[in-house]
């Protein structure tokens, strides 16, 4: 698949990243190489083979309904640049 | 057909979150609890710290397959998270956990009760009512398309004159059901009923309150408009922040008003979300189009699949409650209530089984509904508390009945028993010996009390046998006066009329 500059700046876009020219033309190319990779697999006859649910082989991995964890707070907004009045202040979003 | 007015039909379908009422959030062991200090109810997993591991509350599983089978939906014997990606500071990961390809359930239906057919036509008349009481009206099916978990985001406050918005994550990781209907609606009054329905599903099966104005359920609407008779869908438009039905039912009619106006001039709808201003009366853009593709879905990695089975979901099956309208037809048939008390008593699951219990204990369907009817909703609209609230034993009122029919106590002081029932409690037939609230049953002393009225007004007692029916009531009061109100009044106006008989 041919990843042109459209495609790029859309992923661009929806990433929030600025890419230079130089990096927009080796994301191009490694992007392209991943996908070739993975179409690789079309090759493969799946016929009769469940489809793959999940990557790990575990399943119903649960926790009870029990509350576990105390105040986090302190920890939670130790790495926060700003805060005020245990929040974390960020740009105005509207 | 120049000339002549374009007939327009709207289309609504509807996308409902409902919060559930877990103790714990969907993914980590931090309390749900409303109403705590700002991020105090955080851990590295609903703040999204790196190298954190969700594991999932088993809880929401089962609340979601009991609104799902609720629903008449299939259930996916496979189930499976996937990440949806987006970028907002309500939402610490930059993604939220939910499901796109293998939702819990899917392909479900849900019958609403509507009113009558010549009621059909008040579209957006801005009357939030409840729809078709029981029996009358029609009914509709609305199919549902899917229903899934996932988290809920953290909340945003934005300062008034500043230029910052604070965030406190309490809220992210709070766990949702998210139900996705068929566009199956075809005016306001149709939404609002699905929408009750599935309030009242949410409240019967416990899973959340379910309240539209706390924002524990919360409704997105689906609109587009087509000419009449057409086959094809319209461009719809997705609107938020509906908080009431009044709201619903209005951004509906605003809605549907401006996209025929678009369509009239020759314009056309765009596909965009838009933010509904209850103050206003309009609403605005927020975003346009978002294809699935814009949130780059991808599955889960953290979180294992579920594998639900067959055995798992027959018992989740077997746990569903009784739910309204099953409880209503049997109060009419079993009970003999009028539909409209059935309607009334049936709206709460706990007010029902109050109201079951104390009938079944009292063995006097009609007066326990009676009681429930008169009383119970007397006291709870004046103190302005919900059904849940009332923990009094049906076993305490049941007696206060019985004693109430047997005449062992007035109305009057009946009422009294009750609010105390209502507060503490109470054991009433102790209570009303400790409190003298007994009716005078003693033969002798209501007749010597009546005598003694008659003899002591002899002038009034001559009227009377003239045919002045009238004074008999202050006779009867002056009885009533005179055993401080313990007597049965029926009692003493068949001893009265005994006793003026006789001396005749």
């Amino acid at each position: 698949m041919q990843i042109d500059d459209t495609i790029i700046e859309r992923m661009e876009f929806l990433a929030k990243l600025c890419l230079s020219e130089e990096e927009r033309e080796r994301a191009g190319k490694e992007i392209e190489k991943i996908l070739s990779y993975v179409e690789k697999l079309n090759e493969l006859d799946t016929d009769g083979v469940e489809p793959l649910v999940h990557i790990l082989p575990e399943e119903n991995v649960f926790r009870e309904d029990i509350v576990t964890n105390g105040d986090g707070r302190d920890a939670a907004l130790s790495g926060a640049p700003l805060q005020r009045d245990g929040q974390y202040v960020v740009p105005k979003t509207v | 057909m120049q000339g002549e007015e374009k007939q327009y039909e709207t289309v609504i379908g509807l996308e409902v979150h409902v919060e559930l009422s877990t103790k714990t959030k969907i993914f980590c062991g931090c309390s749900t609890r409303f109403g705590a200090p700002p991020n105090t109810q955080t851990c590295p997993v609903c703040t999204g710290m790196p190298g954190s591991l969700p594991v999932l509350n088993r809880q929401v599983v089962e609340y979601a397959l009991a609104l799902g089978l609720a629903l008449h939906c299939e259930v996916n014997r496979y189930c499976r998270f996937d990440r949806k990606n987006y970028f907002y500071p309500d939402n610490p990961q930059n993604y939220q956990i939910s499901q796109l390809y293998l939702p819990v359930c899917y392909d479900g239906e849900v019958e609403i009760a509507l009113a009558g057919e010549q009621e059909e036509k008040r579209e957006g008349n801005g009357n939030g009512a409840p729809a078709g009481a029981a029996g009358t009206g029609r009914k509709k099916k609305i199919r549902i398309h899917e229903l899934h978990m996932e988290e809920d985001a953290g909340k945003l406050v934005h300062e008034e004159n500043g230029d910052c918005s604070l965030v406190d994550y309490n809220r992210s990781g709070v766990p949702l059901i998210e139900i996705v209907s068929e566009p199956d609606m075809r005016n306001a009054e149709e939404a609002i009923a699905y929408l009750e329905k599935l309030c009242m599903l949410c409240r019967y099966l416990g899973i959340s309150d379910g309240k539209l104005q706390e924002g524990s359920l919360r409704a997105d609407v689906n609109l587009s408009v087509r000419e009449a008779g057409s086959g094809t869908l319209g461009t719809r438009t997705e609107m938020k922040n509906l908080n009431s039905f009044r709201a619903v039912s209005r951004a509906v009619a605003e809605e549907r008003r401006r996209q025929i106006a678009l369509l009239k001039e020759g314009k056309k709808v765009v596909q965009e979300t838009r933010r509904w201003d209850d103050t206003k009366g309009g609403s605005y853009p927020i975003r346009s189009k978002e294809d699935a593709e814009d949130y780059r879905y991808f599955p889960e990695p953290d979180v294992p699949p579920v594998v639900i089975s067959r055995e798992w979901t027959d018992e989740i099956r077997s746990r569903l409650p009784e739910f309204k309208e099953e409880k209503e037809e049997r109060y009419q048939k079993e009970f003999g209530l009028s539909a409209y008390d059935a309607g009334v008593l049936t709206q709460s699951r706990h007010l029902a089984e109050l109201f079951e219990k104390t009938a079944v204990l009292c063995g006097n369907p009609k007066k326990a509904a009676n009681w429930f009817m008169g009383e119970v909703l007397r006291l709870l609209k004046e103190r302005g508390r919900e059904p849940e609230e009332l923990w009094f034993s049906p076993e305490h009122l049941a007696a206060l009945i019985k004693a109430a029919e047997q005449g062992k106590i007035n109305q009057a002081n009946a009422q009294k028993v009750f609010a105390e029932i209502v507060e503490r409690d109470v054991e009433p037939l102790s209570y009303m010996k400790e409190q003298g609230l007994e009716t005078l049953s003693d033969e002798g002393a209501l007749r010597l009390a009546a005598e003694e009225v008659l003899a002591g007004n002899p002038g009034l007692v001559a009227e009377f046998r003239a045919g002045k029916e009238k004074v008999f009531g202050f006779f009867v009061g002056q009885v009533m006066k005179k055993t401080k109100g313990m007597a049965d009044p029926g009692k003493v106006n068949e001893l009265l009329r005994q006793l003026l008989g006789k001396t005749e």
